[in-house]
């Protein structure tokens, strides 16, 4: 940005023009902020889906509530899986920032599978409300619970997905610049995903069974 | 394109392994501490759920700084912009829509809950 | 049964009764005029052999101009369908009273206000006002183009799929009943078991999909990309309203899209979110889809304040009257208009303190808007006007607008409202703000910037009779609908019994036919502009005297925008270069730095269109396929790293010294 200071004495014209190709008006350099503003779209979509859960979260119809259904003890093992998966998915950027591929895809690979596992029990724990008849058309309640429990659940699949494209991408082409930038895309939208899940057990899980 | 890329990679803070572990030990903890507070019933439900939600506040902070590097100088202050004016724009909306529908509902739902002839003015 | 089963499950529940143009004679001679013009179409494109460079040179475009363009024919193609909504609607109200039920049945008469509606909202104003600032932004700014080249050209083609579902809707089963925002308990899947909502759905979410990702790319290009020292309070005014409608669109569409993903779960999964029974809340709905549907208005509305401030320095030869207030305004009006929604439902019985606060908070909002009008209104005091066609419809707009904003404020009243809402007043006072506003400024805009576009004015015969149709056949066409709806008419109604009442859908069908001939005009302006290009020609690239960014490159501007980077001083930034004798560098060109055109867009939103159709249809194996299909070529799509090239300068060269000439 050398050529552009415009001066107010009699010695030099203003400049007007940019002589020297900066870079300036490229289409590249924004993709962190255009991702993260996605991400604050996508915050939004789940403010939403927590707005009508907790508008319509007494509504059980005559049937299960929170305290039939939740065992405490599953999410907090889910909680806890996520959590550590957010601290590997962190472990995977510093090796980025190092510049170390291997470290990178090791520590990827575990977040993968942690998000595996954490999307498994959640998957289990629907299946035994669905047969005990909890069913999503049971009630207001339970459509609420499983349409936000399970948009979370479907993002953190989503990212698992977008982790196994990145191997794949990683191994053809190391550490691109363009992979680079979507692997800080993707950590942002791995912790983004753990920021919403401190909303969802809390006041789906934790305010629900206090009722 | 590479200058740009390295832009993004070189404006994206420093990770530093110290800030993931204590940022994970934080949220851990206070992640403990709200599981423990309500499956133990220590205190009252009200109370509970108070302390339950700080907690949360909290950890949202937490990770916020630790884990998303949310902070006043990340792309020109933009990114921390996006972030609270999203926040303002989810209180409004959850807050409103909570505040409008319990209005509603006592009103005109009044079999469900509320008084017909007193209504939620 | 297993035969009718198995032919279930292949085409779904379509069968050949779906096929409405088989029922009804008009949809048939509509269809067959649609053929006929399609097949025109088609017909002249092939024969000139145009095809490969349509598919090169249009289609598989990333240049915002171009993408621009296609947005704004979309958005007139889509003009002619609504407002031939509208015509219908007219003639209908104004033949059924007494005995006469007119020509049209509730069942279609719901469908067609439904369409008006929607077709008009998401697929006239939303791509006219994306159009136009898709195409002058990133010139305004000093830009080569937008942050997202290639999510630009999606989010175009993703607006069209809509689009062509809803015109499938036509043909092809039933479209929507529920009102333009497909109101539930009426779009419940009990009360409205047939394709209707699901058009409805699947045709927004599709489109709505592409207009959230537009705004988040404007919003991106206009914080990273400025030209050096276009500080934030340096940019033009139209880049300012772009910069806060596209941030509302930001804030808002995500809960249209989760809205109607909660009904689109009701409907196929049978859940109870907006359901009457097991704990659902339909009130809910309306709660949600007003937190998106006000700030729309506004989405739509700043753009075009934007553009009315443009037009108006122009054509007054002065800087604009307080351009920091002017900010301001404009900042304020978009956060106030995110707290204001409760106004469209009053009546549906919150009680006193809630209606006072969003009563008082929609009256507050009319102090910027004010705010905007004095303003326009001092840059034209002792300016030296030159009443051009875009100034007459600035005037215009000053005129109209304003007592539409009246109405609304007086509709802001909650007593008033319980009276009023859903009157044809409301009706009369939202078209009132939107043409006389929103279409307006439209016309204005492309008035404007159409010699920018394509190097020749348009023709301004044509020009002033397309304006003076609309706007008298505006104040005549819904001077009347304030009438009746003072006197207490209903909206959405196809019958009157009061004979009273009928002389003032008269005048209303007539001021609907003027606007007609202003239409007509409009098209007829474009035929005759394109006809006699050569005469309108303008070699300057500055035909107005403008003031800003875009007028600073020739008509069309190239590829690349800029060949070197403008440098920025001061507001009115191209003003200030005329003014301190600035000289485009002839040579040192460098090499340009340019996005690859891809297909990829244009095949995601045929997949998208697919799958929409095929959900529409409960054609499962088709919509598994169609959504397999987006995964995969979506994913594909990020393993092509080859997305750029550049532009040698020898090329560069040889561009500037043509344009010249």
């Amino acid at each position: 940005m050398t050529s552009f200071t415009p001066t107010e004495g009699v010695a030099a014209p203003p400049v007007f023009y940019q002589i020297e190709e900066e870079g300036q008006g490229h289409a590249g350099g924004g993709t962190l902020l255009g991702f993260w503003i996605y991400l604050m779209s996508d915050a939004l979509i789940f403010a939403t889906l927590f707005a009508t859960f907790g508008v319509l979260g007494r509504n059980v119809a005559g049937g299960p509530g929170p305290q039939q259904l939740f065992d405490l003890h599953i999410v907090a093992v889910n909680t806890a899986i996520l959590l550590v998966s957010a601290l590997t998915c962190g472990l995977s950027m510093i090796a980025l920032q190092g510049g170390k591929v291997r470290v990178v895809q090791l520590w990827l690979v575990v977040t993968a599978l942690l998000g595996i596992a954490f999307v498994a029990i959640e998957l289990q724990e629907f299946a035994h409300m669905v047969a005990e008849g909890a069913t999503p058309r049971r009630s207001a309640y339970l459509s609420a619970f499983f349409t936000l429990v399970g948009t979370h659940g479907l993002h953190v699949t989503f990212g698992v997905l977008w982790i196994a494209v990145m191997l794949l991408q990683i191994r053809q082409r190391g550490l691109h610049p363009d992979n680079r930038r979507r692997l800080l895309c993707l950590s942002m939208f791995w912790h983004f995903l753990d920021v919403i899940w401190i909303g969802v057990f809390t006041f789906v899980y934790l305010l629900g069974v206090l009722r | 394109m590479t200058d740009h890329v390295h832009d993004d990679a070189a404006e994206a803070a420093h990770f530093t392994l110290r800030t993931y572990l204590t940022g994970f030990i934080a949220a851990a903890a206070l992640t403990a501490a709200a599981f423990w507070i309500v499956m133990a019933r220590t205190f009252s439900a009200r109370v509970s759920a108070v302390l339950v939600v700080t907690l949360a506040i909290a950890q949202i902070i937490v990770q916020t700084r630790a884990f998303l590097h949310v902070n006043a100088r990340a792309q020109g202050g933009w990114i921390l912009i996006a972030y609270v004016f999203t926040a303002v724009l989810l209180l409004i909306g959850v807050g409103g829509s909570l505040w409008i529908m319990y209005h509603l509902n006592s009103n005109m739902m009044p079999g469900m809950m509320g008084d017909p002839m007193n209504p939620t003015p | 049964m297993t035969e009718t089963s198995a032919a279930w499950s292949l085409f779904g529940r379509l069968t050949w009764d779906s096929l409405a143009i088989l029922h009804q004679p008009i949809l048939l001679w509509t269809f067959v005029v649609v053929a006929l013009l399609g097949a025109g179409i088609v017909g002249v494109v092939s024969y000139y052999r145009l095809w490969g460079w349509l598919w090169r040179e249009w289609f598989t475009s990333v240049d915002h101009k171009k993408i621009g363009i296609m947005y704004i024919i979309l958005g007139i193609v889509m003009l002619l369908r609504g407002f031939s909504d509208a015509l219908m609607m007219r003639l209908q109200q104004a033949l059924a009273f007494g005995a006469s039920q007119g020509y049209l049945d509730a069942h279609h008469y719901d469908q067609i206000f439904t369409a008006h509606g929607t077709i008009m909202i998401f697929f006239v104003a939303i791509p006219l006002i994306v159009g136009i600032v898709n195409y002058v932004m990133p010139l305004q700014i000093g830009a080569r183009d937008v942050a997202f080249p290639f999510l630009n050209s999606l989010s175009l083609w993703l607006t069209v799929a809509g689009a062509l579902l809803v015109m499938v809707s036509l043909f092809v089963g039933e479209f929507s009943r529920a009102g333009w925002l497909n109101y539930v308990p009426v779009a419940n899947i009990q009360n409205s078991p047939d394709t209707g909502p699901d058009y409805y759905l699947w045709a927004l979410q599709i489109a709505g999909v592409g207009t959230t990702l537009s705004a988040i790319n404007m919003v991106t290009t206009i914080i990273r990309m400025r030209a050096p020292g276009m500080t934030l309070m340096k940019m033009p005014v139209f880049t300012w309203t772009a910069l806060c409608s596209n941030v509302l669109a930001i804030a808002i569409f995500p809960v249209l899209t989760a809205a109607f993903a909660l009904l689109m779960l009701d409907r196929y999964a049978g859940m109870n979110f907006f359901t009457n029974d097991l704990g659902g809340s339909p009130m809910m709905y309306w709660n949600l889809v007003w937190v998106w549907g006000h700030p729309e208005v506004y989405v739509l509305v700043l753009p075009v304040f934007g553009m009315y401030s443009e037009i108006t320095s122009t054509f007054c030869g002065k800087r604009l009257f307080g351009y920091s207030s002017m900010v301001y305004a404009t900042v304020v009006i978009t956060i106030l208009s995110y707290l204001v929604w409760l106004h469209h439902f009053f009546t549906m019985g919150s009680g006193a303190n809630v209606n006072s606060f969003f009563g008082i908070a929609t009256m507050v909002i009319a102090i910027p808007t004010g705010a905007k009008i004095f303003n326009w209104l001092f840059t034209m005091y002792r300016g030296r006007i030159r009443f051009e066609l875009p100034m007459m419809w600035v005037v215009a707009f000053m005129i109209t607008f304003v007592v539409g904003g009246m109405t609304g404020v007086l509709l802001a009243v909650p007593p008033a409202d319980f009276v009023l809402h859903n009157s044809l007043f409301l009706v009369a006072h939202f078209h009132n703000v939107i043409i006389g506003g929103v279409v307006f400024g439209l016309f204005a805009g492309m008035t404007y910037w159409f010699p920018k576009a394509f190097g020749f004015r348009l023709e301004p015969f044509w020009g002033k009779v397309s304006f003076w149709g609309w706007v008298i056949g505006y104040w005549v066409a819904w001077t009347p609908i304030y009438i009746v709806g003072l006197m207490g008419t209903t909206r959405r109604v196809r019958h009157f019994d009061d004979p009273e009442l009928r002389i003032w859908f008269v005048i209303a069908g007539i001021g609907a036919l003027i606007i007609l001939v202003g239409i007509l005009a409009f098209v007829i302006q474009i035929a005759v502009s394109i006809r006699n290009r050569k005469a309108l020609r303008d070699a300057t690239g500055d035909p107005w005297d403008g003031r800003t960014l875009e007028w600073s490159t020739a008509s069309p501007p190239p590829d690349y925008n800029f060949a070197f980077t403008p440098v920025i001083h001061d507001l009115d930034a191209w003003y200030d270069m005329k003014c301190r004798g600035a000289q485009r560098p002839a040579t040192g060109y460098l090499p340009i730095h340019m996005p690859r055109n891809t297909g990829a867009g244009v095949i995601l939103s045929g997949l998208a269109l697919v799958l929409g159709f095929a959900m529409v249809w409960y054609i499962w194996w088709l919509a598994a396929l169609a959504g397999a299909g987006l995964l995969v070529v979506a994913i594909a799509h990020t393993f092509n790293y080859d997305r750029d090239y550049f532009i040698a300068p020898e090329q560069v060269a040889r561009t500037e010294r043509a344009a010249e000439a």
